[in-house]
Order: structure tokens, then C-alpha cells, then sequence
């Protein structure tokens, strides 16, 4: 229920404390966090250690989100046409492709992705590529065989899924009559599409996608599972890694979620930053 | 008749169940300002949509200036290029500004350069009176406005004919006449149009035929003066009656 303080002095009268709800408390208590890790990394000699053994886990994090997410943000729209294409082919392998990434919990995608597919694509590049005498197709396979890249592509192929119901769910929501009169200007589908359609989708859609783009920094830790060589390994298992080698659990686990808050709303600034800036005039 | 730019020969449409068009034929010339009127559900609409195939039809052929909309030659795209169509919703494409609505299609369609779409934007802003608001989003302009630029969105395209989907109905009554009298100055350029509509006092100022439709057909086909003063047949008499105030 919302109360104004100012009209209802009985009510607050009954409280002992009147919260100011325009004061974001949130961000206060963000900030005095904030404050504390800095004195820690400044006066601990123990967190400085960590933070500089996690360092490259971020940075590493930060890659893969970026890299992955922006595969996926292509998946997705190939997977978001497909879903409402007329054509029954097209419909039907983007169907069965958002219906089955999206059964599998993303854990067993990323493994699969990692352990199944990645090896068998590349043994498969590998083999033809002799067989064929073609180079290119073996160097292809270098692709599959990296840890940064499966990583990639196990994110991209699950956030694609669900990137793809959330393009078609924006596509949905623009009026017909906006195909309609782009198609009676002469323009083809595809062009109504890429210069009417889409534009005004992706402006629908963009706190969903910004959203499913911190989900993704998130669950990049999911990758942690498929393993990596130390230099690429993202920042939760960097953080596995030092806290299994000093024990130091406490500074270890402390720091890892710090950092993933950090990044997080470092995130979801850019992202509102971006939807002031794309929103149409009214 | 004479030179018939298009020509609709015993269309056919269903939608579901509804037999929406019963085999339809009429034809209009270069230069003719046809209207059509009748009651909701009539067909009018679908007829005006089968012009430029956003509603395919299911038999019978139309042609428009030359080019077979409907058959195994038909060249969609190629008739849409030549019809300028406005809708009851102006549909204007709200993420973009006034003037790149205008520009939009003259540049993906007709390839013009940016600064020669721009001038031919301009040209039919003016023309429409509202070249003042070129940088205005539709969701800034009132619904007369918004109708205007949809059709200089249109004429943008130079279109051979210009279709006219119920332009008013959903326009409040005080911004009616600006819509009409750019209609009107369309049509003494000598523009093919064909206009779904009930503004009768366009219909008599600038139409040379009139077409009654009802229940998928065309009930009578004569000139507006002699269909609001002898209509001949009795559901065109029920329907004025209701209409005509």
C-alpha cells in the first residue's frame, strides 16, 4: 500500500522509523560494501593476492560473455525467424532446436557441447580435410579443439534458444499493418524485415535481451565444468583453482561473487544506458 | 471503356468459411477517381487489397497497367512499386523520423541517392503542408498529421495509383478535412484513385463512379450524384438511408 507521509500523519505516527522511499537505499548499502573491499584490497595483503590471481578470470569472463552473447544474439534471430517462418522446414528444425537446447539444463548443453560435439566435429573436419586434401577444413577444426571457443559456443548455442522465443515474441508484437504497408512500398520480406520490423522488435525487446545478457555473464561460471587451460579459465574456475590450491575458501569465494556483482551492474548500467538511448521520441 | 489501367475480372476470395469477394469485375481507368462504399463485412476493403495483392485472391485475374497480379506471371513486388496504398491506421513506421518515412522505400526501392529523396520528401511535405514537422516521429503528429505524411509517404514512390483504405475512419471529425482536401488536390493532378470511404461530399466533389458493394458483390455501379439521388436497388436505398443523414 502506498503511503504518503505528509497525508497521513496517524500512520506516521505508528512508525517508529518513516523509510523516505525516494533515497535509493540499495545503491547506499551497494557503496558501503563497496568501500569495505576497497579497504580490504588496499590494507589485506591476503585479498590483494587473490584479486591478482582472479584478475585474468574476469578478464577471461568478460570475453566470453561478450564473444558468446553476441553469437548468441545471431543464433537467435536466425532461430526467432525460423520460428515464424510459413515455410514447414524451416519452422520445424527451429522448433526442435529451441525446444530441445531449452529441455536440457545448460550445464549438460555446455558439457555436451564441450565433450561430444566439439570433439566429434573436429575429428570430422580432421578427416575430411585429409581425405579432400583441403587444409582449410583441418584448420577449421582448430575451432572445436580450443577451450576458449567450446566455452563459446555451448553458451551461444544455449542462449541462442532462448534468445530465439525472444525475438519472435518482439517480432509478434509489432502491428501488421507495419509489414503490410512496408511490402505495399514494393519492399521484399527481408526488407520489410531488416529496415521496419526489426528495428522497432529489438527496441520492444531490449530489457529482455539486456537481461538475458547479465544471465549470461552469470552462467558463463557454468563453464567452469568443461574446464580450461589456467590462462583461459574464467573467473569461477580461476577461483576453484585458488581456492583448491591456498584453502583460503573465505577470500577466495568473497572475491569471485564480488567480482560477478560488479561486472553484473556494471552491465545493467550499459544496458539502460542503451535503451534511453534507442527509445523512439513521443 | 478506355484505357484501363485496372482491369478485375471475376475475383474470388474467401477468408476461412466467408466468402468474402463473389466473383467480382469492374474496371477503372487512367485518371478515374473511383469510390467504393457498403456496409461493414461488404468486401469493399478486400477488393481495394486485392488491387495490390495484399490479399492474394482465390480465382479470377486482376491486371494492373499491364503487369497480372494474380496467376503464374504475376509480378508482385513490381505492381506494389506502381500502387500507392493508405491505410485507415496510417501505419507509418514509428522508430523513424517524418522525413525518413518519406525516404525509406524511394531509397531501398528506387535507389535514389539520399539528398534527391530528401528533395522529393520535401516537395510532397509541402505539398501536404507539413514540412514543418520533417523531423518529428509519428507518435509527435495528431492522427490527420500522421495520415498526411502516409500519403506523401506514398507519393514518394510515384505511384501510377493510389489506393485508399477507409483514410478518415479513424481520425477525429475535426481533422477529417485536412485529409480530404489533400485527396481532393490529388485528384484535380489527375491521380488514379480508388478510394474506400463514406465521406459522401468527396465522393460527389471528386469521384466520376461510384461503386455500391454488399454481401461480396457490386450492387450498383453508376456516378455519385445518381446513386444518392435514384439509387436503384433496394439494399443500396437501406444502406443511404442509414448512412445519409
Amino acid at each position: 500500500m502506498a503511503i504518503s507521509t505528509e497525508s497521513s500523519p496517524n500512520v506516521e505516527g505508528g512508525r517508529l522509523l518513516p523509510i523516505p522511499k525516494q533515497i535509493p537505499w540499495w545503491i547506499l548499502i551497494l557503496a558501503a560494501a563497496g568501500l569495505l573491499i576497497l579497504l580490504f584490497v588496499t590494507t589485506s595483503a591476503s585479498y590483494q593476492e587473490t584479486f591478482g590471481f582472479l584478475w585474468s578470470g574476469v578478464i577471461r569472463t568478460l570475453e566470453l560473455t561478450l564473444v558468446a552473447y553476441a553469437v548468441a544474439l545471431f543464433f537467435g534471430l536466425v532461430g526467432g525467424l525460423g520460428r515464424i517462418s510459413k515455410n514447414p522446414i524451416i519452422y520445424t528444425l527451429s522448433t526442435l532446436y529451441v525446444e530441445v537446447i531449452r529441455g536440457v539444463p545448460l550445464l549438460v548443453v555446455l558439457i555436451y557441447i564441450a565433450f561430444v560435439f566439439a570433439p566429434a566435429a573436429s575429428e570430422f573436419l580432421h578427416s575430411n580435410g585429409e581425405a579432400l586434401n583441403l587444409p582449410l577444413l583441418d584448420d577449421l577444426g582448430v575451432f572445436f579443439r580450443d577451450d576458449f571457443m567450446r566455452g563459446v559456443l555451448g553458451l551461444a548455442i544455449g542462449y541462442g534458444a532462448y534468445l530465439s522465443e525472444v525475438y519472435r515474441a518482439g517480432i509478434e508484437s509489432i502491428p501488421p499493418g507495419q509489414m503490410e504497408a512496408a511490402r505495399s512500398l514494393g519492399m521484399s520480406y527481408a526488407q520489410a524485415m531488416r529496415y521496419v520490423i526489426l528495428p522497432q522488435a529489438v527496441r520492444i525487446i531490449l530489457p529482455p535481451l539486456g537481461n538475458d545478457f547479465i544471465a549470461m555473464l552469470k552462467d558463463s561460471s557454468l563453464v567452469s565444468a568443461i574446464g580450461a587451460l589456467p590462462v583461459n579459465a574464467e573467473l569461477t574456475l580461476r577461483g576453484r583453482m585458488y581456492s583448491a590450491s591456498t584453502f583460503k575458501s573465505f577470500e577466495t569465494w568473497n572475491s569471485v561473487a564480488i567480482l560477478y556483482l560488479i561486472m553484473s551492474l556494471g552491465l545493467s548500467v550499459v544496458v539502460r544506458s542503451i535503451e534511453r538511448r534507442w527509445s523512439i521520441p513521443k | 471503356m478506355a484505357d484501363p489501367i485496372i482491369q478485375i475480372e471475376n475475383i474470388h476470395k474467401h477468408f476461412g468459411k466467408v466468402h468474402a469477394l463473389r466473383g467480382v469485375s469492374t474496371s477503372v481507368r487512367r485518371g478515374e477517381v473511383l469510390v467504393i462504399i457498403g456496409p461493414s463485412g461488404s468486401g469493399k476493403s478486400t477488393l481495394l487489397r486485392c488491387i495490390n495483392a495484399l490479399e492474394p485472391v482465390d480465382a479470377g485475374q486482376v491486371i494492373v497497367d499491364g503487369i497480372p497480379v494474380t496467376g503464374a506471371h504475376k509480378n508482385i513486388n513490381a505492381v506494389r512499386a506502381e500502387v500507392g496504398i493508405v491505410f485507415q491506421q496510417f501505419n507509418l513506421f514509428p522508430h523513424l523520423t517524418v522525413l525518413q518515412n518519406l525516404t525509406l522505400a524511394q531509397r531501398v526501392i528506387r535507389k535514389r541517392k539520399v539528398e534527391e529523396s530528401e528533395r522529393i520528401a520535401r516537395a510532397l511535405l509541402v505539398k501536404v503542408g507539413i514540412l514543418e514537422k520533417e523531423s518529428a516521429y509519428p507518435a509527435q503528429l495528431s492522427g490527420g498529421q500522421q495520415q498526411r505524411v502516409a500519403i506523401a509517404r506514398a507519393l514518394a514512390m510515384n505511384p501510377k495509383i493510389m489506393l485508399f483504405d477507409e483514410p478518415t475512419s479513424a481520425l477525429d471529425p475535426e481533422m477529417i478535412k485536412e485529409v480530404l482536401d489533400t485527396m481532393l488536390l490529388l485528384a484535380q493532378e489527375g491521380m488514379t484513385m480508388v478510394v474506400v470511404s463514406h465521406e459522401m461530399g468527396f465522393a460527389r466533389a471528386a469521384a466520376n463512379r461510384i461503386i455500391f458493394m454488399d454481401e461480396g458483390m457490386i450492387i450498383e455501379e453508376t456516378t455519385p450524384e445518381d446513386l444518392f439521388t435514384h439509387p436503384r436497388e433496394e439494399r443500396t436505398k437501406q444502406f443511404l438511408s442509414k448512412i445519409l443523414h
